[in-house]
């Protein structure tokens, strides 16, 4: 008798947490993950932006520990969140904060840092100077590899 | 009124166990050099208007405000101006002016006023004292004349002079109040008259009847029955506004509040003088009475100091160093900030300096949950929580604890039987807590941003997308219209072709079609 109860109660446990989550609650908890992301959107995740490496995760599909900018502070809230034990975060950026600067004696104003940029932080348009706007940019690299020659650094802000 | 009205938590303090109840004043002689600082206030630091060499008077405004909540700065002395830049010169300098002083000094001229200021415009006065470049002089530093442009508020009741500073190492105040008692009841009435209330209450400690009795006789004479004085309980820390409001009104500044919700005005004493000078005798805020006290001096007492002068120059007309003090502290000593060296100079906000031995503190022990430290919390914390969650970085704990409202008074540090440095770690937890609310207003900030921008790039697409089924369209129509011609030529055979013809009609089209293209492909560059 006493068996059959452990039984049934443990079978119960298991369906709570193994039952296919509703999208509803997937969502939900996407929201909150995204909340604790940095908002850098540099898609060292794999993920484009913040928001899809946060649906990623809700779903289960992605690792908590794989947003760079956000360091270990971002994966160990995550894993609070979630409910999960935390884990060293994948790689720790060479800059805690930094900005890209553009070197404007090099620039050819190409424009293609501006299409890259996720946050419009590049100031400028076709062959005239681009600038980066310091204030609006959260040093997400992904305006350097299409550079052509190679103009632009990132820097301590 | 009754002394015994509940107040949360506090102390009971002893005062400097050599301080005599008279305090005098004494004059600091002017140094060889004035330091001035350009952020000796709270808000925009002042922009310099003078130049290096330019030589300047007594009075003579040399930095201007810069912004809504800012403060000038005018020079103490005649002098001539040596230089714009960091002093002292290491990590812990600011941006100051350097004023070298003339050997001879011209008398202060402060023009005498031609007609009584209640004559004039509250705002007309109200800019006089913004011209004085007067900030709060109790240690906050905030800009008085904004303060006082709360005279808009409808909710504004009561004017409350501060003069129940609380600290034990600081004597300013009560200094002021037996020697100025008259001009800070004077300074009262000028801040009435800018606010347009009828009511101002001068809190005092109940222990101090020096003070009391001075500020008592003063508005004997001034016959002025707008204001009252208020002795308050020797308690610490009794002289924070929000305690102070709490004692007299009973109603309880809001946690996210000021002072104003409950209908109460703050000011300090020595701010009232300064604005009684400003308004009175057109005298800009040149000076400051700084209380030096402690057991590594010579001789503590009240000094009027001019503005700009290094707290050496000061420790020497004290008599100088007792043996070898550790300990410098700037604003007293619950609460004053150790200075970096006797290099600093004094400030609009430097109240007093306390020179002592640090007494070695026994290393601290784990937290035995005693609770001796919630009951003399004066802002109903929990201090041992807190140490808990700051100990533990959790931060969401200690914002629904309300470590915003810790005052750092000190004193769950001086009751710990643990000799836990409960303030020192609320202030770093504060700092964390800044900072983590600033990285989430820019990660929003970023957010929307990327969202923003993907709708355009979205919009942009889509607008595209049609431009281009449009065109098809069109070109399909055009064909058919022209092959729907051209077989109605042949049906009626009429206007026969010559070859020429047909050529010129092919390279009209190829043409037709380059630029349409070149058309597109700069429209493409265009995102």
């Amino acid at each position: 008798m006493l068996a059959g109860l452990i039984v049934v109660l443990a079978a119960a446990a298991m369906w709570v947490h193994l039952r296919p989550r509703s999208d509803a609650a997937i969502a939900q908890v996407a929201v909150r993950v995204e909340a604790l992301l940095p908002q850098t959107q540099c898609e060292q995740c794999e993920f484009p932006g913040c928001k899809p490496y946060a649906q990623a995760i809700a779903r289960g599909a992605a690792d908590i520990n794989r947003c760079p900018p956000g360091g270990q502070a971002t994966v160990d809230a995550i894993a609070e969140l979630l409910g999960q034990d935390s884990v060293p975060v994948a790689k720790v950026p060479a800059l805690p904060v930094a900005v890209a600067r553009i070197d404007e004696d090099r620039c050819i104003g190409c424009a293609l840092c501006i299409k890259a940029c996720p946050v419009d932080a590049i100031l400028g348009a076709s062959k005239r100077m681009h600038t980066v706007i310091e204030s609006e940019c959260t040093g997400c690299e992904l305006c350097l590899p299409p550079c052509p020659v190679d103009c632009i650094d990132l820097v301590a802000p | 009124m009754s002394l015994a009205r509940a107040v949360a938590g506090g102390l009971i303090l002893t005062r400097e166990a050599k301080r005599p109840a008279a305090q005098p004043i004494e004059t600091l002689p002017l140094p060889p050099r004035l330091y001035l600082s350009l952020h000796q206030h709270t808000g925009g630091a002042a922009l310099p208007c003078v130049d290096v060499g330019q030589r300047v008077t007594i009075g003579e405004r040399i930095a201007n405000t810069s912004g809504a909540i800012s403060v000038a700065v005018h020079a103490p002395a005649d002098a001539t101006v040596e230089r714009i830049g960091r002093y002292p010169d290491d990590d812990s300098g600011r941006e100051c002016i350097v004023l070298k002083v003339a050997q001879q000094q011209s008398a202060p001229n402060w023009p005498a006023p031609d007609h009584d200021y209640h004559l004039d415009e509250p705002a007309l006065v109200r800019q006089r004292v913004a011209d004085a470049g007067i900030a709060g002089l109790g240690g906050a530093g905030f800009p008085t004349a904004v303060k006082l442009a709360a005279e808009v508020d409808t909710r504004l009741q009561t004017l409350l002079i501060n003069g129940a500073e609380c600290d034990p190492a600081i004597g300013c105040d009560d200094a002021l109040m037996q020697n100025f008692a008259d001009e800070i009841v004077a300074g009262a009435r000028c801040m009435l008259h800018i606010l347009q209330i009828n009511q101002c209450t001068i809190a005092i400690k109940h222990d101090r009847a020096d003070a009391l009795q001075a500020m008592r006789t003063a508005l004997d004479q001034a016959r002025d029955d707008r204001l009252n004085v208020a002795p308050v309980p020797a308690r610490y820390p009794q002289g924070g506004e929000r305690q102070l409001i709490a004692f007299l009104s009973g109603r309880e500044v809001p946690s996210d509040g000021l002072p104003i919700d409950v209908g109460y005005l703050c000011q300090n004493v020595a701010t009232a003088r300064a604005v009684h000078r400003a308004i009175e005798h057109a005298e800009p805020l040149l000076r400051r009475v700084v209380h030096v006290c402690g057991d590594g001096v010579a001789t503590p007492r009240n000094v009027d100091v001019p503005l700009g002068a290094r707290l050496a120059d000061l420790i020497e007309f004290c008599g100088g160093y007792v043996g070898q003090p550790d300990q410098l502290v700037v604003g007293g000593r619950m609460m004053g900030i150790a200075a970096a060296s006797d290099e600093q100079p004094i400030t609009k906000t430097t109240n007093a300096l306390l020179l002592t031995r640090a007494t070695p503190k026994p290393p601290p022990s784990p937290c035995i949950r005693c609770g001796d430290c919630a009951s003399v919390c004066p802002a109903s914390l929990l201090p041992q929580q807190l140490h808990w969650h700051a100990t533990s970085d959790q931060t969401d704990a200690l914002v629904r604890l309300n470590l915003g409202d810790c005052i750092e008074c000190g004193c769950c540090d001086v009751v710990c039987p643990s000799h836990i440095p409960l303030t020192a770690q609320f202030q770093q937890a504060k700092i964390a807590l800044r900072a983590r609310e600033v990285r989430r207003q820019e990660a929003t900030h970023a957010r929307r941003r990327f969202e923003a921008r993907n709708l355009r790039r979205e919009r942009l697409k889509r607008e595209k997308d049609e431009q281009r089924a449009a065109r098809r369209e069109a070109a399909k129509a055009a064909d058919a219209a022209r092959k729907a011609g051209h077989s109605e030529q042949t049906d009626t055979g009429a206007a026969p072709q010559t070859r020429q013809d047909e050529i010129r009609a092919a390279v009209a089209r190829a043409r037709a079609a380059r630029a349409r293209r070149e058309r597109d492909s700069n429209s493409d560059d265009e995102v």
